[in-house]
């Protein structure tokens, strides 16, 4: 596939191009000098190949910016058997992903300038899908005091949040939108009444009485929601809310945006792939937080994701080990691991029709970025040269057992996908090929 | 007897049964009611057979039933409680599985606190598993025993109005007889608080009330539901006293239903909170007692049916 030459610029011929941000969809190339994208274009190396550079054929297939995650629990530090930086950071480019942004929930949670910087660093070294921190928005996640925001944003927490839990209290959530829109930053909720979701296990309703499980009703994703708008109303914050799944989440951002309050919102694949269904059989591996909804919800999740209401598309990759999910369902731990699946499955929407390949494309690039203000996620001379290269069309079925991540627990698994990440790059350097 | 085939390895719930299959293993618990009545109560069907119960929650009633059964089938029973051992340790039920594995037994009745608990057990391991109730999901030899009762007092199944009263939420009995009666063609009512009838009820091809005296009306048969004393203050109804004004089954409210309807309960009894003493012991109308007999024919049934399923499977093999 490629021609090698020291000179530092690689030259990615005979792909279809495509970035979100500008709709650029077209045969061309790319040229890449070191860390960053050089020029980009149909007309580019019409001509011909310069001699002195490394040529990569890309075979016609898709070269787009890799996959911005917002949204991954990493584990480390504090639970390095379910899940590493490393570990996480191989998953993540066998998934196309360059980018990902972690959750405070680590054990020690990352409440200080320390954690941050560890993170960071640790990430760097590893060197594969570049990593960034969100903080915690109170203090050890408690939900009481707030973090130091603005010395942890300075230390590159790209946003605040309590991770998997709702900020419960409802002036603590006005404080920290207030305090956040000071610095202009934003925080990231967990949508979820945690009073009515506690004890409860998949989504109320029929199903749940049949199988005996204590459900967790919509209502608890649409209070926190209708709440936290009056607040961001009153606050004027930026307000991002995690993995919407309700047809009523959906609508109460749909109207909080028309009012133009400054919110956005994110969904991730198990919300618009699958429904409550795939707990059928107590299958622990699609107990998820929230909890799969309706087929309904799940329409309205596509809908929320064609209309742009639901502005990104998240992993919400959430490792956990044998014995947290073989056990019964009622103590299984919540989470599935979603970085490998993570284009596969957002390509489902383009190829159920729901939207184009560039549009699918955008939700896990470019939007992302833009909602956390990072360079990231586009096809732009200067940026850093973060690149997927994949095949849209081409078929696999998931097997999550040769997953690159530590744990497992996969809801996809066993289900055929369609979009093959060939190639991952960062920053210039191949990090993954795709071999067979 | 019967010698209908039952084309399930383990007996985890009712739900998934065919009214054929229920009314094989109930034809063939008559039979072991007359042969317990008799004063030859053994038999050497399950001669060499090891039957264990596992139970991960407390139940002298069902354990000591089950036990009965096996032994009088000739099995050798071992009960093993989850107090004190093992797995209190903190091992997992597949690591259980994997040691009862190793002790070649051929059933296993478990009861677990959680749902969907013994089916995860049963994937787990070689031998025939019954489900002994697993958390709010099912309690299928209850629902066994329960329409083997009424069989016998009102002759059938069929068009019975049958009212299951009570808390619904938190019962795996009340869902096995959904499922039962449902199959058989009988009418099923739930009546309850709103706080104790979870949603999607109504869904489940049964009549919802939240008043006694309209549910009441018409019935043949009253299913009383276990309230359990820690469930009853605050959360999900206010006190024991005002649930047994508006739910407990009295006099008065049992003259709602038919005359001849039965009464049934599956034990062990709150008296004074979800059932009054006076309509628990009166004879005519309580089945209570007569529910505690057919359950060691049915479970001597469902043992004798999925042991007779281990032979084919030994013979084929």
């Amino acid at each position: 596939m490629a021609a090698r030459n020291s000179s530092g610029l690689v030259a990615y011929v005979n792909a279809r191009l495509l970035d979100p941000a500008t709709g650029l969809d077209t045969r061309g190339a790319l040229l890449t000098n070191g860390e960053t994208i050089a020029d980009v274009g149909p007309g580019l190396f019409q001509g011909g190949v310069p001699s002195g550079m490394e040529v990569v054929d890309c075979q016609g297939l898709c070269l787009a910016p890799g996959l911005v995650d917002m949204r991954v629990q990493l584990r480390e530090p504090g639970e390095e058997h379910k899940e590493t930086l490393k570990s996480a950071g191989e998953a993540a480019v066998a998934g196309g992903v360059t980018s990902m942004v972690c959750l405070p929930n680590t054990n020690p949670v990352i409440d200080e300038v320390a954690t941050v910087e560890f993170v960071a660093r640790r990430a760097r070294k590893i060197g594969l899908a570049k990593v960034y921190p969100y903080a915690a928005a109170t203090k050890r996640v408690e939900g009481k005091e707030l973090a130091e925001m603005g010395m942890l944003a300075e230390a590159g927490a790209l946003g605040f949040t309590d991770g998997i839990r709702a900020i419960r209290n409802a002036q603590v959530m006005r404080r920290a939108l207030t305090y956040a829109a000071t610095f202009g930053l934003l925080i990231v909720q967990h949508p979820e009444e945690p009073s009515l979701a506690e004890g409860g296990m998949m989504n109320e309703g029929e199903l749940a009485t049949r199988m005996g499980l204590s459900g967790i009703p919509v209502a608890a994703e649409a209070i926190m929601l209708e709440r936290d708008m009056r607040l961001v109303e009153i606050t004027g914050g930026r307000y991002h809310a995690a993995h919407i799944a309700t047809r009523e989440g959906v609508e109460i951002i749909r109207k909080a945006k028309a009012k133009g309050l400054s919110v956005t919102c994110d969904t991730a694949p198990p919300y618009f792939a699958l429904n409550e269904l795939a707990v059928k059989d107590y299958r622990t591996f699609a107990k998820l937080s929230p909890p799969l909804r309706s087929e309904p919800d799940r329409l309205a999740v596509v809908e929320g994701l064609r209309d742009g209401t639901i502005d990104a598309v998240a992993s919400d990759h959430s490792p956990q080990d044998q014995d947290s999910k073989r056990v019964p369902f009622a103590v299984a731990e919540f989470g599935g691991v979603g970085l490998e699946t993570l284009l596969a499955v957002t390509l489902d929407l383009a190829h159920n029709g729901h939207m184009s390949l560039i549009e699918a494309l955008k939700l896990v690039t470019c939007a992302p970025a833009s909602i956390l203000n990072l360079a990231a996620g586009r096809l732009k001379v200067g940026a850093a040269a973060d690149l997927v290269l994949f095949d849209p069309d081409r078929g696999w079925k998931v097997n999550a057992k040769t997953f690159h991540s530590k744990s497992k627990n996969s809801p996809f698994d066993d289900r055929p996908v369609q979009g093959m990440v060939m190639r991952t790059i960062v920053d210039g350097r191949t990090v993954y090929t795709h071999d067979a | 007897m019967t010698d209908a085939p039952f084309p399930h390895r383990h007996l985890l719930g009712i739900q998934g049964l065919a009214p054929s299959e229920i009314t094989s293993l109930l034809d063939l618990a008559e039979g072991y009611v007359e042969q317990n009545r008799s004063s030859d109560k053994r038999k050497n069907l399950l001669r060499g057979r090891t039957v264990i119960n596992l139970f991960y929650e407390n139940s002298t009633r069902t354990r000591t039933s089950f036990e009965l059964a096996g032994k009088r089938l000739g099995a050798d029973v071992i009960n093993m409680q989850s107090a004190g051992s093992s797995v209190q340790k903190g091992e997992t039920l597949i690591d259980t599985a994997m040691t009862l594995n190793a002790m070649h037994l051929d059933v296993l009745v478990v009861r677990h606190p959680d749902s969907g608990a013994v089916k995860l057990l049963s994937e787990k391991v070689n031998c025939a598993v019954i489900n002994g109730g697993d958390g709010s999901h099912e309690h299928p030899t209850q629902a066994l025993l329960d329409a083997l009762t009424i069989r016998r007092r009102k002759g059938k199944l069929s068009g019975l109005n049958v009212a299951i009263c009570g808390d619904v939420r938190h019962s795996r009995v009340a869902r096995s007889n959904i499922y039962l009666l449902n199959a058989m063609g009988a009418h099923v009512r739930l009546i309850g608080p709103r706080t104790l009838l979870p949603s999607g009820l109504d869904r489940m091809g049964v009549e919802v009330f939240h008043d006694m005296r309209k549910g009441l009306a018409d019935v043949d048969v009253i299913m009383m539901l276990r309230i359990q004393n820690e469930r009853m203050s605050g959360n999900f109804i206010p006190s024991i006293r005002e649930y047994f004004h508006f739910f407990g089954l009295d006099r008065e409210k049992l003259g709602i239903a038919k005359p001849d309807a039965v009464i049934m309960h599956p034990g062990p009894m709150n008296r004074g909170v979800e059932i009054d003493s006076d309509v628990a012991d009166d004879v005519e109308r309580s089945l209570i007692r007569s529910q505690v007999e057919m359950g060691v024919a049915v479970r001597m049934a469902c043992l004798d049916m999925l042991t007779r399923d281990l032979i084919r499977s030994e013979g084929a093999a």
